[in-house]
């Protein structure tokens, strides 16, 4: 049985919990304003916000339903777009996209009214651009859509300047008909239910584990949904961002969007809110763990590249015992991981980039964003001086696995930087590399990009 | 006035396709699709699937009571392949099934065994093999054979133009349901419900009158629901008509990515001489369109490349020959634009190589040749231009010459990015070419209470149709908008429609709407007229009130509609519109098939990365003529759409088919469409208003398609920038410049 609270209706259901939220809301509960558009998380036509109480408060993110099982909702809050509408009147949000033409079909329209509903609820300092980069409308060029937002961003404006006199989003939210009064009652309403959502959990050994279930679901939909699933998405001890000395230690199900708003992240990563803007979508972030990213060994994975760099470990649990495996040491061949089917990643450290080290990453895409890269490369130097002392770089879309270039790592050990070298660099990368034409672009186009992105790591470099 | 159906669309309160209420019983369907693209059936193996939990029954081509048979303009496009598959995605079995899963997961135990066929999907290995849809076409005017002798300079060329994936948001989908006396309801997300009858009629042998297809709106068409919605509601009605059962499909997006067809993929090839003023003296031009492996809207779509192959340009000797050769790909089908955008961009192509090799500005070139009120265009039709007034208005507003300075300026400054600029005139006609299509019906009924309510042949999709329609009966019967309806697409209340495309569905459907709302309004002022012994042609009705001889009476609309109703009168119209002097004589290929044309001009700007090979389009500032636009909220917002549908086609939306004709870029994952991001930064939209007569609704010009061949000049603008950086650079004209290309050019060789 999994309890929740959708828009303001108890549920309890016996339903398989790998259910998709949208086939839930859409299917089971009739609520048909929640928009079926892709099944993979591109199009954000399914928008849904989901809320949980955490640090005493609620918390409200954006998240694709057709990606969530509904096993990953228990103790949570739904709100779907009929949890937001008022009886007979548009709240501020509506209101702006109606008179600024920023609907014409309509069908993209719920999941950008929801996204922008996370904008106004979220307590981080997104924008409210961010808050609908992961909503796809082909109609209206966006540009009605943009003239929306500024009169939704200037209403949460309001918010931001009497923020001496602090007012939480969601009395905000309710004091200006932007949410219906009735979100005040649910943290009420939850902690009793959140309470036995805990108790309920699982750590048994089931077939399929599932953290955000972003992968899984667009690989896999019709396997999982009724599969036996353990979900590990909102296990305490899987949770959460650490600092033990120089070591940031990530729980399993950390997301990205955890690691945006982590201050730990920011402080060593000073861009990394320019790198998480090329990876994927607000909600999709909000979804994606890290740990995913990394099993779900795609040649491709963003996150897996960034951590590469970092020379990141894994701590492998089955359940009885642990160990300790170097991430670049998981991949042995396209889609093949050194790792058991019973074994899970539990946590992954890495040492934090000190003063003297440069860290960089890059991307490109056929779309700049929410698209997969057609190449992506990081780079960690460790700098004596202005020679390089240790290299770490790493490479995706060049190979069958996500790839640490050894070779070129090496090479790069004890050399000053000039154009010379990078050109040598460049020259070294390629013998360590062997990408294939693909949707993503042909061979010839990936060894040239990769030595670009190469260049462009030194060139960001200011040393 | 803002579209009427935004109140629901923000509240997720519209209805689309899947989401009507289901009928107790109803029934799910999946295709069972050819996994190979040409080759002969040698068994089917169904058994398995039959067994799949859930499994209802499995119908294939010998379950088709009548023609086995879809092909609109020409019959050759089976429903269910029976001895053939032609393409990769081409359906062959139909699975019913008590869900959706169940379908889905039953059509994957269903087996083909295929004797393999040669599989074509280049358009020019198609024209060899003599693989044609019909015989090659040529629009001829003056003689370019004797014309090259007095051009200056002589250019050829080739240019590649990609296809282009619809992504409607709402996918494909159909919704069939069994009413008494065999008769079939089927509720299609199509643009032309009559379509969806015709061909359901001709499928189960069964009378036009029995089949009901009702359309309430589309979560987006774009063209790509004209002729390809057809096959879905036949399919639905097939097992309905079976099974006496309601039987729904609402296509996954993978199975509308890989079934359907999209915009033509173009190969072509061009001949341009202009003399020493640079006057394009004689232009040739060769189109293999890649059709797919039917014809679908195929000739019609040649048709329009040819009709706009010279785009907004005057040239006095030209000919330009078309042929639709047949591949093994998915039909290819109507796309915003409709062949119009690859006819204009090969001109842009051929103007662009005689710049470069004369090393002027391409913007000389273009402005020297702009179309003038008496032209002839090469089919015959005689200008009534505003290119000259558009292109004027827009160097003058923006600043063109300042423009380009900042741009000059930029890259002499900045070495590692580059700017580029293009200016894009467009020249639309408006109008079916094919002449008998251009005629529409509208219903109105005035209820006694005074509320109106009104059924056309119109489909909404987003466009605003419905939205104009209300517009319109609320201005002729001077009333509040809020008093009328406007009803869902049905073809038992407006029969024989023509598909809502070609932009011209408020001008048919609103002039429709306007005759039947006068027919209704004379019988009422007639009533006037007789009650009050005043003269007919004295009396009007003004924001609801009756007015005779310019004094407020004490009749409200309730009462003259009452009074009307007491006294016998009808309050309803079915009025009936053919837009009067267009014909096309194809024997000769001259005619008047255009009622107007639209006009324009932007001026792109542009900004690439040359590390990187990324890019943005800065802003598009264009001049457009809307005529004298009955609704700006929009017709804005159709310019701004279109325009960044253009810019996705131009830059980052990449049909990829393998060679076995198997389609690469099947999903949202692979095939990229404009996200908020990578939109221009800024659009700017000027209003060419003009008082002068035309045939458009209220004078208000088509402006569906027209703005999406201003996207051409992104394409043009990163050419330009390419070439800012590397000078030298080898350009092939082949679209989409996709990151990879920019890259790519920028470090090549000549």
């Amino acid at each position: 049985m999994i309890r929740f609270i959708l828009n303001e209706k108890t549920i309890a259901t016996d339903l398989p919990p790998g259910m998709v939220m949208l086939d839930f809301i859409r299917y089971h509960q009739h609520l048909t304003g929640t928009k079926i558009g892709c099944r993979e998380g591109d199009c954000g036509a399914c928008t849904i916000l989901v809320g949980e109480i955490a640090n005493g408060e609620m918390h409200y993110q954006s998240m694709t339903s057709c990606l969530m099982p509904i096993g990953n909702a228990a103790g949570k809050h739904i709100v779907s777009i009929e949890g937001i509408n008022f009886a007979d009147s548009l709240n501020p949000i509506q209101q702006a996209m109606a008179d600024e033409g920023a609907t014409q079909c309509g069908f993209c329209t719920p999941g950008f009214v929801m996204s922008l509903a996370g904008y106004c609820l979220s307590n981080n300092d997104a924008t409210v651009i961010s808050s609908i980069d992961g909503n796809i409308c082909r109609c209206t060029g966006y540009k009605p859509i943009e003239r929306a937002t500024e009169k939704i961003a200037s209403i949460m404006k309001e918010r931001t300047l009497r923020q001496a006199q602090y007012e939480d989003a969601i009395t905000y939210a309710t004091r200006k008909k932007i949410l219906p009064e009735y979100f005040s009652t649910i943290k009420e309403k939850l902690v009793l239910i959140r309470r036995e959502a805990l108790q309920n959990q699982s750590s048994e050994l089931k077939n399929f584990l599932v953290g955000g279930g972003t992968d899984l679901y667009v690989q896999q939909h019709a396997t999982i949904t009724n599969a036996d699933i353990r979900f590990v998405f909102d296990h305490p001890e899987l949770n959460g961002i650490s600092k033990e000395g120089n070591r940031c230690i990530l729980g399993s199900s950390v997301t990205v969007s955890d690691l945006k708003v982590s201050p730990i992240i920011n402080e060593a990563f000073p861009d990394f809110q320019q790198v998480a803007k090329l990876i994927s979508s607000t909600p999709i972030r909000n979804m994606a763990t890290i740990a995913g990213n990394f099993i779900n060994a795609s040649p491709i994975g963003d996150f897996t590249i960034f951590f590469l760099a970092l020379d990141a470990q894994l701590i492998l649990s089955d359940g009885n015992s642990k160990r300790e495996l170097p991430l670049r040491k998981l991949y042995k061949g396209y889609k093949a991981l050194d790792k058991k089917p019973e074994e899970h990643i539990e946590q992954i450290w890495f040492e934090l980039p000190e003063k003297n080290h440069y860290f960089h990453f890059e991307k490109v895409s056929k779309r700049t964003h929410l698209d997969i890269a057609s190449v992506n490369s990081a780079i960690h130097l460790k700098m004596t001086g202005d020679s390089i002392e240790q290299a770490n770089l790493s490479a995706g879309g060049v190979g069958p696995v996500p790839m640490f270039l050894q070779k070129t790592s090496d090479f790069l050990r004890g050399k000053k930087i000039s154009d010379e070298i990078i050109t040598e660099v460049i020259e070294i990368m390629k013998t360590e590399i062997s990408p294939i034409s693909d949707a993503r672009g042909s061979k010839e186009y990936k060894i040239l990009l990769l030595g670009q992105l190469i260049k462009a790591h030194f060139l960001n470099a200011d040393f | 006035m803002k579209n009427i159906d935004s109140y629901t669309h923000v509240r997720g309160e519209s209805v689309y396709l899947d989401d009507i209420p289901l009928v107790n019983g109803t029934l799910f369907a999946s295709v069972f699709d050819s996994p190979v693209a040409h080759g002969k059936v040698k068994s089917l193996h169904i058994d398995e699937a039959m067994k799949m939990p859930g499994v209802v029954q499995i119908f294939t081509a010998t379950d088709i009571p009548g023609e086995n048979q879809i092909g609109g303009i020409i019959a050759d496009e089976e429903l269910l392949a029976s001895t053939h598959v032609h393409f990769c995605g081409m359906p062959v079995a139909l699975v019913v099934a008590t869900s959706d899963e169940a379908a889905k997961a039953a059509v994957k135990k269903i087996k083909m065994e295929v004797g393999p066929l040669p599989i074509i999907t280049d358009p020019r290995e198609a024209k060899e093999k003599n693989e044609l849809i019909i015989p090659p076409r040529t629009f001829q005017l003056g003689d370019t054979t004797t014309a090259w002798s007095k051009c200056d300079h002589i250019f050829e060329g080739s240019t590649e133009t990609n296809g282009q994936e619809h992504l409607y948001i709402e996918t494909q989908g159909a919704y069939a349901v069994p009413q008494e006396n065999s008769a079939i309801r089927i509720y299609s997300s199509t643009q032309g419900p009559t379509q969806v009858q015709r061909t359901t009629a001709r499928v189960l042998n069964m009378p036009m009158n029995f089949i009901e297809v009702d359309t309430t709106r589309l979560g987006g068409g774009f063209g790509g629901k004209e002729d390809q919605a057809t096959t879905w509601g036949v399919l639905c009605a097939l097992a309905a008509f079976h099974l006496k059962k309601p039987v729904k499909y609402s296509l996954h997006r993978m199975e509308d990515m890989r079934m359907t067809g999209k915009r033509h993929p173009y190969s072509s090839d061009f001949k341009i001489g202009l003399d020493k003023n640079y006057k394009i003296i004689a232009y040739e031009a060769t189109f293999y369109q890649n059709a797919g492996a039917a014809a679908d809207l195929s000739p019609a779509v040649m048709e329009r490349t040819l009709f706009h192959c010279t785009n907004s340009y005057f040239i006095p000797n030209v000919k330009a020959t078309a042929y639709s050769c047949r591949t093994n790909l998915p039909p290819n089908t109507a796309f915003r634009g409709f062949g119009g955008p690859q006819g204009m961009f090969v001109i842009e192509a051929a103007i662009a190589k005689a710049a470069e090799q004369l090393s002027i500005s391409p913007i000389v070139i273009q402005q020297q040749n702009l179309l003038k009120t008496g032209d002839e265009f090469p089919y015959g039709q005689i200008a009534q231009s505003e290119a000259n007034e558009c292109w004027d208005r827009a160097v003058e507003l923006y600043d063109l010459n300042q423009m380009q300075r900042d741009s000059d300026d930029y890259n002499s400054k900045n070495k590692l990015s580059k700017k580029g600029l293009a200016l894009m005139p467009i020249c639309f006609g408006i109008s079916f070419t094919k002449t008998l299509m251009n005629q529409a019906r509208a219903l109105v009924h005035v209820y006694t209470d005074g509320s109106v309510g009104i059924s056309t042949a119109g489909v909404e999709m987003g466009q605003g149709l419905n939205t104009k329609i209300l517009q319109v009966a609320a201005a002729i019967f001077s009333i509040n908008p809020d008093r009328i309806k406007v009803n869902t697409t049905n073809t038992y209340r407006v029969a024989n429609t023509s598909p809502t495309a070609a932009s011209a569905s408020s001008d048919l459907n609103g002039k429709a709407t306007e005759i039947a709302c006068l027919a209704i309004l004379h019988r009422l002022k007639a009533v006037v007229a007789e009650e009050l012994s005043v003269d007919v042609k004295n009396v009007e009705v003004k924001d609801e009130w009756v007015f005779v001889n310019d004094k407020q009476t004490d009749w409200s609309w309730n009462k003259l509609v009452q009074t009307a109703f007491v006294k016998r009168v009808s309050l309803s119209e079915h009025a009936h519109y053919a837009p009067p002097g267009i014909w096309f004589d194809a024997t000769k290929e001259k005619g008047h098939p255009f009622t107007y044309h639209v006009y324009g001009t932007a001026i792109t700007t542009v900004t690439i990365d040359c590390i990187r090979g990324i890019y943005e389009v800065d802003a598009v500032k264009i001049v457009h003529d809307f005529g004298k636009s009955m609704n700006p909220i929009i017709d804005i917002g159709q310019v701004e759409g279109s325009l960044v549908q253009g810019i996705g086609w131009m830059t980052m939306e990449e049909m990829l088919y393998d060679k076995e004709g198997k389609l690469k870029s099947n999903a949202l994952s692979t095939y990229k469409v404009p996200d908020i991001y990578s939109v221009p930064k800024e659009i700017t939209i000027h209003f060419l208003e003009t008082e002068k007569e035309n045939l458009a609704i209220f004078r208000s010009k088509a402006v569906g398609e027209p703005p999406l061949m201003y996207g051409i000049g992104a394409y043009f603008a990163l050419y330009n920038a390419v070439k800012a950086f590397n000078p030298a650079a080898n350009i092939p004209f082949d679209a989409p410049m996709t990151p990879e290309k920019v890259l790519m050019s920028l470090y090549s060789t000549s």
